[in-house]
């Protein structure tokens, strides 16, 4: 990937952080960075099909007119959607982790299609080049 | 300058960051060079967000307007 390459590593699985990395990786894709992103432990398992779409919970910081308001955002824009456009404007890829597939026990038929495929981490960091945002 | 004539006004108020632009993108996307779009948004994000992604892009930003509670964007498709 090129030099100006955004790439984000993925850990926590709640909705307002998902939503947090959509919304990065919207911005990139929409300013021409290419985007990498990593899937790891309990973000990866949001993104299995079956699952995107529960209620994922917020971070414990939120209190109860957080988790209220991240509810709502996902009912207007759920993450997903976000993801799915970052994908529709830019050069973005979203991989998950070999080492949390195996963890959790998640094949790839289990990903939801936004997902395109299986790395290992030294292929992540291969494509990072200098940097990496971990959320 | 004359008022540029609006090929496409897109009314994007009460959509939260980065829903106006990607409203813009999407629609420049399948628009003409010399198209004309107006966006209403009332997120605070796009004040910054819609003119650095034109610049980026290379199109035209023609006006930002501020109106009550809203801004109102003017961008020209430019290539």
């Amino acid at each position: 990937m090129a030099d100006d390459t955004f790439s984000l590593i993925l850990f926590s699985g709640t909705d307002d952080k998902l939503h947090a990395a959509a919304v990065l990786a919207v911005g990139a894709a929409a300013m021409g960075r290419p985007v990498n992103v990593f899937l790891q432990y309990w973000a990866l398992d949001a993104f299995r099909d079956d699952r995107v779409r529960k209620d994922h919970g917020v971070a414990p910081e939120a209190g109860e007119d957080g988790a209220r308001a991240v509810i709502e955002q996902q009912n207007t824009t759920h993450w997903i959607e976000l993801f799915e456009q970052a994908k529709d404007i830019g050069e973005v890829t979203i991989n998950a982790c070999a080492e949390s597939m195996e963890l959790l026990s998640i094949t790839a038929d289990d990903l939801h299609p936004v997902v395109d495929g299986v790395w290992g981490v030294a292929r992540f960091f291969m494509e990072a080049g200098d940097g990496a945002t971990f959320i | 300058m004359a008022t540029a004539e609006i090929t496409r006004s897109i009314d994007a108020r009460g959509m939260a960051c980065p829903g106006p632009l990607m409203a813009l993108i999407g629609a420049i996307r399948t628009a003409h060079v010399g198209d004309v779009f107006e966006v209403l948004s009332s997120d605070e994000g796009s004040k910054t967000d819609i003119p650095a992604w034109v610049e980026k892009a290379q199109h035209e930003l023609v006006e930002v307007v501020p109106e009550d509670g809203y801004a109102r964007f003017v961008i020209r498709k430019a290539r």
